[in-house]
């Protein structure tokens, strides 16, 4: 089972894909606090989206969300520009304030607090799959 | 998200509630770069009833604390948390800034 959301790819709909993701994931049994690490991987990942997609102008942004096996997985599609932000360079982590450039870490977030991600250029689009394992409850057995 | 600010000694507080995200983040920029151009430059930023930070709050933090540096200020962070905590630490920010467990060390800290 998948569902899809579409979205004009704007930060003033930041919220609305969060809250889908977030209900999503409760429903397929994300734990809070894998949750909770999937919301900032997945804010880096649409606001990317966001600014730099579309440089001519708007474009839409559709979310998938899928967890039938042992992730829990949403997908970032997007129509625009060829864009990795898995193939960014490292920041320099260890840098004082004085030598650090402002900006740079949505990548770095989204390796991170991802417990897998892969990026993929197919039929024009860019496909980016945000992955976390999900757990099972305490003192449950599973079957999957 | 909600900012309040309060005064103790020469330190300014600033306190932060709920989420400092992409959508939320250009009014705290706003509230902080205010404190510092009136001179407000021995800031603590409580974080006690933060719940979420991305790397547009990073930007700020990161913005505000080059300005308070070059104006010889001073910056320290209290009630880091969760996932503000782990944000910070993946981003290096735990290295570099000083993080106390209260705003009476963050004072302390202050010197």
């Amino acid at each position: 089972m998948a569902a899809a959301l579409t979205l004009a790819a704007t930060v003033a709909n930041l919220g609305a894909a969060l809250d889908f993701v977030a209900g999503q994931a409760e429903a397929l049994g994300l734990s809070e606090r894998k949750a909770a690490r999937l919301a900032v991987a997945l804010e880096e990942a649409y606001v990317n989206v966001c600014n730099y997609a579309y440089p001519a102008g708007q474009g839409d942004v559709t979310l998938t969300c899928a967890g039938d096996g042992e992730f829990f997985q949403v997908s970032l599609r997007d129509a625009g520009i060829p864009f990795d932000i898995l193939d960014q360079p490292e920041p320099d982590i260890a840098a004082g304030v004085d030598d650090r450039p402002i900006g740079g870490l949505g990548g770095r977030l989204i390796r991170e607090l991802s417990d897998r991600v892969a990026y993929r250029r197919e039929a024009g689009d860019n496909v980016l799959t945000l992955a976390m394992r999900r757990e099972r409850p305490e003192g449950q057995a599973g079957l999957d | 998200m909600e900012i309040r600010t309060a005064k103790e000694g020469t330190a300014t507080i600033v306190t932060v509630a709920g989420k400092l995200d992409a959508v939320t983040a250009p009014e705290y920029e706003k509230a902080i770069s205010a404190l510092i151009q009136s001179g407000d430059i021995r800031l603590i930023m409580d974080f006690a009833e933060l719940g979420y930070i991305s790397s547009a709050g990073l930007r700020v933090i990161l913005a505000a604390a080059k300005q308070i540096k070059a104006r010889d200020g001073r910056l320290a962070f209290a009630n880091l948390s969760g996932n503000v905590r782990e944000v910070f630490d993946i981003s290096g920010f735990g290295g570099i800034f000083a993080l106390h467990g209260s705003v009476s060390d963050a004072l302390a800290g202050l010197g």
